[in-house]
């Protein structure tokens, strides 16, 4: 799928690694997660109600619609969570069941 | 003021909570005219803001007959009303903690007792209890499973009566707030903020946390304290938590429960109750409350702990000492019913209180024992 | 408060915004140590929000005309920071009895105040339109950030749409960084703007700007229509947005591609937090909107409360920096602290001054009310819980809803993650136009805490301590 943002300046920074469902992202520092995300891919998410796929709306934590699961389980707010080296979204929530022990 | 046909009925009601509006639908059922009074809108206060619960376990042995009237009315109720109200049989689990393994057995002799009321509760403990509720945390100790329990929507279940009493022919007045409530020789004549009078020789009292307001006026005041249940709800995850599960301990600290709804989300309630406001009509979280459930939620099932709750909310229930609500005949005035003072615990039997008192009205008898209830028993606290 | 010595007054500003960095500024020059917490990693809110320190644009790349008025906010507050205890990255999520509740990294903080001076900005005010729940619609204020904070554009050919003095600027910054923009689509009437010009002169330079981003738009062969109307955002509810359709001032239909949408019908106030305060609301007939009430200086109607900033009204950031200090002093007042009248005076003339500007603004670029009736039903209202306007309609018109929060209840319009903040005013008018009954009638949603979503395994040292005092008392 394309992706849905385009970097217009600040590309010489430094490359930092994530994968989302399982594939690489190259990400740059000081990207914050929903940034590196929608620059490699269309979407951050689906829609719990099934009517298709959700890529953020705000930008500055208001609006709740981008926040991700990591492959643990966890959740984020993609628009105000800085990237770091090894984090493992997923669009949809992981097989690691939210709900199972930890 | 010239008194109008239309306010003259056979029974007055006053509060359209889950208890009123269900005793106008069922009295209307039996054809008995109906005029219900509600100062802001139906199902407004405890009945819509209440956990949902539809739960018979747990309750004391001699209110589960009532309880046990009510679960027809449940799984019927989208055929009765014409509305959905969410309802499901989801199942219901009460804990007890390792700390406190004693209420393991009286769980045992609780559900020896309920059989004899039709209500079937398994025991678990131990890996039965771990592989059927793998999301448990460690420190939960048993269970009692009730696999006929379920839980529905509150924000939807008072309304839907309200307009299924409407569409047989009850006239709902809602917006309408009682100032004065006496008996005028055979009726009773109850008056209204801005003067509309209403006529009826039967008045029942289903005023929630302003039933004492209304016993009062009639000689009948009691002890009932207004408190705001504690609610939450999380972000809607995969439905995958189908019981109700709820916490039996002594302490109110630790009695958090929650359930999943199929959109996902996960209600959650419990902990300390806070004061509520019944002169306002309003109720506030204490965000103390809220974070002393979070850290018992956790306790229960720690995977939650993954997830973020975007809504709290509180609302005004009327509390007895006894924790049993008032409900039957006045012990002072013929003609006269209360039901009120559920003390948290109204949402589950309330269909059934409202079809019992439309009993109690129509026939004069029910065949439900309701004698515990009666107001008589209650003393105001001496001030 | 009053009579405290200043040195030991509790202050508490949530928001490093324009209004709370001068109104940190204002107490700190009076003695006061306030504590200031904010949302933002680093202060100057949404409208002078910083870049990552590795970015290397300059200020004037960033804030083009209103560089140094950044540069004058962030140099102010990094000039406060050992003056007073700043919590940054950490949320206000209720307040209550003279508490304010936040979190921070998963941890509780809970303070307490003598007075509180909220200024918790706006965000983007939205009319719904069907497809806006697709991926690649974004707010007007949200298309800034991705450019200003990141760098980055929210697609490669940009529709912008709705009005305000956003709509202009946003677009022609991503015109100037290079970014596509297809086209400057207008709900607002060209001759509004030409009405409301003597009141726009309030701010001339303001003005002038606004119109030199147009020229430059047009110059750059963008096209840019007013009185427009849209009709649906088109694309899939897999890959996400191809176009949108609208009709014309002339009443035609047309079509455009893009792959982007960013859309905005001006502001609406942040009031959340002044809701939790238990502060009165009165409804604004002109905005249609409802603001927390306010007396000249910023006082709520709640004691110890003061609002400043676009969460108060909205005024705009150069506004904000004067509300701010106002609040400070109103605040500084009520401790009993010497305050100078004619300083007092002199601030509120300025007030007056944004308050007339922000008139002509609200005549020139109103809100398009009047397409929340005839918004399709299958349009989604509510963005989080996915509900359509026929759903709300139905809960108006079959279950007897006439009043937001009923209305609420029964549709969970309003009752998801971002709590109505998007849907909330359009919802309003749905159920108005519905109804057939005015929008204040139909009244607000309640604000909930939390203000936004609070993690379950949020770490509170009182909660332990009050559950195991419990606990020892029953043993």
């Amino acid at each position: 799928m394309a992706p849905r943002f385009y970097r217009l300046a600040e590309t010489g920074r430094k490359v930092v690694n994530l994968t989302l469902d399982g594939q690489p992202v190259a990400a740059l520092e000081g990207d914050t997660l929903m940034v590196a995300l929608l620059s490699a891919h269309g979407h951050l998410r689906r829609s719990e109600f099934g009517d298709g796929t959700r890529a953020g709306f705000c930008l500055m934590g208001a609006c709740q619609d981008c926040w991700v699961w990591t492959e643990d389980g966890e959740r984020l707010r993609s628009c105000s969570t800085a990237v770091s080296d090894g984090l493992n979204i997923r669009t949809n929530p992981p097989e690691v069941s939210w709900s199972d022990v930890l | 003021m010239s008194q109008s046909v239309n306010n003259q009925s056979d029974v007055i009601i006053i509060g359209g909570g889950l208890m009123g509006a269900s005793a106008a639908f069922f009295l209307r059922q039996r054809n008995r005219s109906v005029t219900l009074l509600e100062t802001g809108l139906i199902g407004q206060q405890a009945s819509g803001v209440n956990f949902g619960n539809v739960r018979r376990q747990g309750r004391p042995l001699f209110q589960l007959p009532l309880a046990g009237r009510a679960s027809p009315i449940w799984r019927n109720m989208n055929a009765l009303l014409g509305e959905d109200v969410e309802y499901i049989q989801s199942g219901h689990m009460r804990v007890c903690y390792r700390e406190r393994a004693e209420l393991a057995d009286s769980f045992e002799t609780y559900a020896r007792e309920a059989r004899q009321y039709g209500l079937d509760l398994e025991i678990l403990s131990g890996n039965a209890l771990r592989q059927k509720f793998p999301f448990l945390g460690p420190d939960v100790y048993a269970g009692s499973y009730s696999a006929t329990d379920g839980h529905a929507n509150p924000r939807l279940a008072a309304p839907a009566f309200g307009r299924a009493a409407a569409r047989l022919g009850a006239n709902i007045c809602e917006n309408t707030e009682v100032v004065r409530a006496e008996k005028d020789g055979v009726d009773f004549r109850v008056t209204a903020k801005g003067g509309r009078v209403f006529k009826a020789p039967v008045l029942l009292v289903t005023a929630g946390a302003w039933g004492n307001a209304l016993s009062e006026q009639f000689g009948e005041p009691v002890p009932l304290t207004p408190r705001g249940p504690n609610m939450s709800v999380t972000e809607p995850v995969p439905y995958t938590l189908m019981p109700t599960v709820g916490v039996s301990t002594p302490l109110e600290i630790e009695t958090v429960y929650f359930r999943q709804i199929p959109r996902g989300n996960i209600i959650i309630g419990g902990s300390t109750r806070a004061a509520s406001y019944p002169d306002i009509r309003r109720a506030y979280v204490k965000p103390e409350n809220t974070l002393t459930q979070l850290r018992e939620i956790r306790r229960l099932v720690p995977a939650l702990g993954r997830l973020n709750i975007i809504r709290t909310w509180s609302g005004i229930e009327g509390y007895m000492p006894d924790s049993l609500p008032a409900m039957g005949p006045s012990g002072t005035t013929s003609g006269l019913y209360y039901a009120f003072g559920f003390s948290g615990s109204g949402f589950q039997v309330g269909p059934a209180v409202g079809d019992v008192m439309a009993e109690l009205i129509d026939e004069g008898a029910t065949t439900t024992p309701i004698e515990m209830y009666d107001i008589r028993r209650l003393k105001p606290v001496a001030v | 408060m009053v009579g405290r010595a200043l040195n030991t007054l509790k202050v508490v500003i949530i928001g490093a915004g324009p209004a709370g960095v001068r109104a940190a500024q204002t107490l700190v020059a009076a003695g006061v140590r306030p504590t200031v917490i904010d949302e933002g990693r680093r202060a100057g809110g949404q409208i002078y929000r910083r870049q990552p320190d590795n970015f290397t644009r300059s200020l004037e790349t960033l804030y083009g005309t209103e560089a140094s008025r950044a540069q004058g906010i962030h140099d102010t507050f990094d000039g406060l920071v050992d003056q007073i205890d700043y919590l940054p990255e950490t949320l206000v999520w209720n307040i209550s009895d003279g508490r304010v509740f936040a979190v921070s990294e998963k941890r509780e903080t809970t303070i307490e105040y003598d007075a509180l001076i909220i200024c918790s900005g706006a965000t983007d005010r939205l009319m719904p339109v069907k497809g806006w729940d697709m991926a690649g619609v974004y707010s007007l204020g949200g298309s800034q950030v991705a450019l200003k904070s990141q760098a980055v554009s929210i697609g490669q050919r940009v529709i912008f749409m709705g009005t305000g003095p956003l709509l202009y600027l946003v677009a022609s910054q991503y015109l100037k960084a290079g970014a596509g923009v297809v086209a400057v689509l207008d709900t607002s009437s060209f001759i509004k703007r030409v009405v409301a010009a003597p009141k726009l002169m309030s701010a001339p330079d303001a003005l002038i700007n606004g119109l030199k981003f147009t020229l430059a738009l047009k110059a750059a062969g963008v096209p840019v229509l007013t009185g427009i109307r849209p009709l649906e955002i088109t694309g899939d509810v897999e890959s996400g947005v191809s176009g949108l359709i609208f009709e014309t001032g002339a009443g035609e239909h047309r079509e455009i591609k893009g792959d982007a949408v960013a859309m905005g019908y001006h502001l609406r106030p942040e009031t959340q937090l002044a809701d939790l305060t238990r502060c009165e609301f009165a409804f604004d007939e002109k905005s249609h909107l409802w603001y927390p009430k306010v007396d000249e200086d910023g006082r709520a109607t709640t004691a110890n409360v003061y609002l400043a900033g676009d969460g108060a009204r909205i005024l705009g950031a150069r506004a904000a920096e004067v509300s701010g200090k106002l609040a400070a002093l109103a605040c500084l007042k009520d401790a009993g602290a010497p305050v100078l009248d004619n300083e007092i005076m002199a601030l509120r003339q300025d007030m007056a001054c944004w308050k007339r500007f922000a008139t002509g603004l609200r005549e020139a670029f109103p809100w398009p009310a009047e397409q929340a009736a005839k918004l399709p039903d299958e349009t989604v209202v509510c963005r989080c819980e996915a509900i359509t306007a026929g759903e709300l309609r139905r809960t108006v018109n079959a279950m007897g809803a006439k009043e937001a929060n009923r209305a609420k209840a029964f549709s969970r319009v309003g009752m998801g993650r971002c709590q109505g903040r998007y849907c909330a005013l359009a919802g309003a008018e749905i159920i108005a136009a519905a109804a057939g009954i005015p929008v204040s009638e139909a009244g607000r949603l309640r604000g909930q805490a939390p203000v936004k979503p609070l993690p379950i395994c949020i770490e509170d040292d009182e909660a332990a301590a009050a559950i195991s005092t419990v606990r020892e008392l029953t043993k």
